[in-house]
């Protein structure tokens, strides 16, 4: 019986020719990452040697990522001292893909994993995040676990106790409209999953829309797999994938490109023809509550939110920048942009797109999460609404439980962002 | 015997168990002060302890989806409560179990706020209802990891293990 690129990889992993759904699984893990909490993770990982007389030391440094960017720069004092703890110990452990709070390099853990080429295609990536699934997009079984987990892993250097999941075979096909786009086919296929219908499975994407999208795309994609509950998202590895790893995250070593096999069993099939899909948007509070931008086309916002690990690459950039340059955002309404790297971000200085974005009246915010789950800069006021190119609109998602979180494409914020109520950018200039 | 003191309907997420303006707290001894935080009347019952050990929130579909934050089980599991769901979110069903939560998923039960719940192997009785609704077990692959006590305890004894060969 043929395999989904998750049970080849896992059978990689763990040392096995083959796996089967259901299957019990102790894959070798090639690549850690975490965030903020590490910090947890930390006290965790020392709870485990606790008592036996061993020395705490991490399994292997050099497969251990971490990347602050959940509270950049610190908004409290006991932020600071958590990231201070976290920096002395990946210091000690000797933690070289450790991304500190600097302008030069890092930002968003989920965007600087691909683009410092630590995601890998055929990789067991675990991430103390769930929009780990994001990894997928470079062809790697990228999963999200807590922070004991996490430590769990840094002990024993391997993800134990995993379940081979079943996969759900996306097939996405036709030509995306001009204003339509990945983000878009996220949430349609959220709504149509829901937010439960990927609970425990794999999306593996397939599909001559997949083919044609570029990895940053394909990250979007898999970054809000996990909004259908999904373990992953994956896109096997392509010459795209060879093409971004290669120009992009200066990759030199050999790529292990896993495929799935022509007689792979899949728990079901999906096909989707997005050439007459148009815009779309998840509604207050769930990410499965999507519509036609038509449905809720007039809805007075407050807040502006563009970037994030879903949508602040380069590409998501220029489209917000191209519709306001020149325009002004409507007064009452601010904008707030979060490039999700400073790589982007100076790339996208230099293109000037960030200087059109200020023109118009954005505020540009360094790379970071804090403002999308309301833990640092760009809370809500009560009564207040934001229209977000972000991931979750949970009730109290952006700080504040008496607000309203609508999720979008770049070009559906900006052409918003121009009349101040929620529009359809395939009216807008 | 139980009583049922929380009740919560489908999607509910880790942001509503824990929400995120306070994940810079991190211990599990300090993480129960914010338990549903922004359900004031609920956060402040708890801690005024208002509540038994092993009291219970029944909860729908995918309890405990979105963010992987480790939180959410741990300051539940500090009230010492116990959380029978129709479903629960992979991510916090793992922490749960990894942390020693104690989590029941019972895709049927009915259940109100003041019912009192008998937990046995299969079932769950609703002993105010008079009735008994199927508990589906948990992945095989975690039951290791229960009967260790922990994720901590069990990856202990792993690490001993591989460490003395």
């Amino acid at each position: 019986m043929g395999m989904t690129v998750v049970q080849k990889i896992l059978a990689r992993a763990s040392g096995l020719a083959s796996v089967n759904v259901g299957d019990v699984v102790e894959p070798a893990v090639d690549m850690a990452m975490s965030h903020e909490n590490t910090a947890l993770v930390i006290n965790q990982f020392l709870e485990i040697f606790k008592g036996t007389g061993l020395e705490p030391r991490v399994w292997d440094p050099s497969k251990i990522a971490v990347i602050f960017d959940h509270r950049v720069p610190a908004e409290s004092a006991k932020t600071a001292t958590n990231q201070k703890k976290v920096r002395e110990f990946a210091g000690a452990q000797g933690i070289e893909k450790f991304h500190d709070v600097r302008g030069d390099a890092g930002g968003i853990c989920h965007q600087v994993m691909a683009e410092e080429g630590y995601d890998r295609p055929g990789a067991v990536i675990v991430g103390a995040d769930s929009h780990t699934t994001s990894h997928g997009a470079l062809g790697a079984f990228a999963f999200g676990v807590g922070a004991t987990e996490m430590a769990s892993v840094w002990a024993l250097g391997r993800a134990v106790n995993i379940q081979v999941p079943a996969t759900i075979k996306v097939v996405i096909t036709g030509r995306l409209h001009a204003a339509v786009t990945p983000k878009d086919v996220i949430l349609h296929l959220v709504g149509l999953l829901t937010a439960e219908g990927g609970n425990f499975k794999v999306i593996e994407f397939h599909g001559d829309a997949i083919a044609g999208m570029p990895t940053s795309g394909r990250l979007v994609l898999c970054n809000m797999s996990v909004e259908a509950g999904a373990t992953a998202g994956i896109v096997p590895a392509d010459a795209e994938t060879v093409r971004y790893l290669r120009e992009e995250a200066g990759v030199t070593d050999p790529l292990d490109l896993v495929q799935p096999d022509a007689d792979a069993v899949y728990d079901r099939v999906i096909e989707i023809d997005v050439s007459t899909l148009g815009p779309q948007i998840a509604c207050p509070h769930t990410v499965d509550n999507v519509k036609g931008v038509a449905a809720v086309a007039g809805t007075a916002v407050h807040q502006i939110v563009i970037g994030s690990c879903t949508n602040g690459r380069l590409d998501d950039l220029e489209e917000a920048a191209r519709r306001l340059k020149g325009r002004k955002i409507a007064k009452g309404v601010r904008m707030l942009v979060f490039p999700a790297s400073w790589k982007i971000y100076k790339e996208a200085m230099t293109r000037g797109y960030l200087g059109d974005l200020m023109e118009a009246g954005a505020v540009i915010m360094n790379p970071g999460c804090g403002c999308c789950l309301g833990v640092h800069e760009g809370a809500l006021g009560d009564g207040e609404t934001a229209l977000s190119t972000t991931n979750r609109n949970f009730h109290g998602r952006m700080g504040n439980p008496n607000s309203d979180v609508y999720l979008c494409s770049p070009a559906v914020a900006a052409a918003s962002a121009i009349s101040g109520v929620i529009t359809d950018p395939r009216k807008e200039g | 015997m139980a009583t049922v003191v929380y009740k919560v309907g489908d999607d509910v997420s880790t942001d509503a168990v824990y929400p995120g303006r306070f994940m810079a707290t991190v211990l599990p001894s300090e993480t129960p002060q914010f338990c549903f935080a922004d359900d004031k009347a609920f956060n402040t019952a708890l801690q005024q302890k208002a509540f038994a050990p092993g009291s219970v929130i029944v909860a729908g579909q995918n309890f405990g989806c979105g963010s992987s934050r480790e939180q959410a089980a741990s300051t539940i599991k500090g009230h010492g409560l116990v959380v029978i769901a129709r479903g629960f979110a992979r991510i916090f069903l793992q922490n749960s179990i990894n942390l020693g939560l104690r989590t029941v998923i019972c895709p049927a039960l009915e259940a109100e706020v003041g019912d009192e719940i008998a937990l046995a192997e299969a079932h769950v009785r609703n002993v105010t209802r008079g009735a008994d609704f199927p508990i589906v077990p948990l992945p095989a692959a975690r039951q290791a990891i229960i009967d260790a006590g922990g994720l901590i305890a069990y990856t202990r004894t792993r690490l001993v293990a591989a460490r003395a060969r």
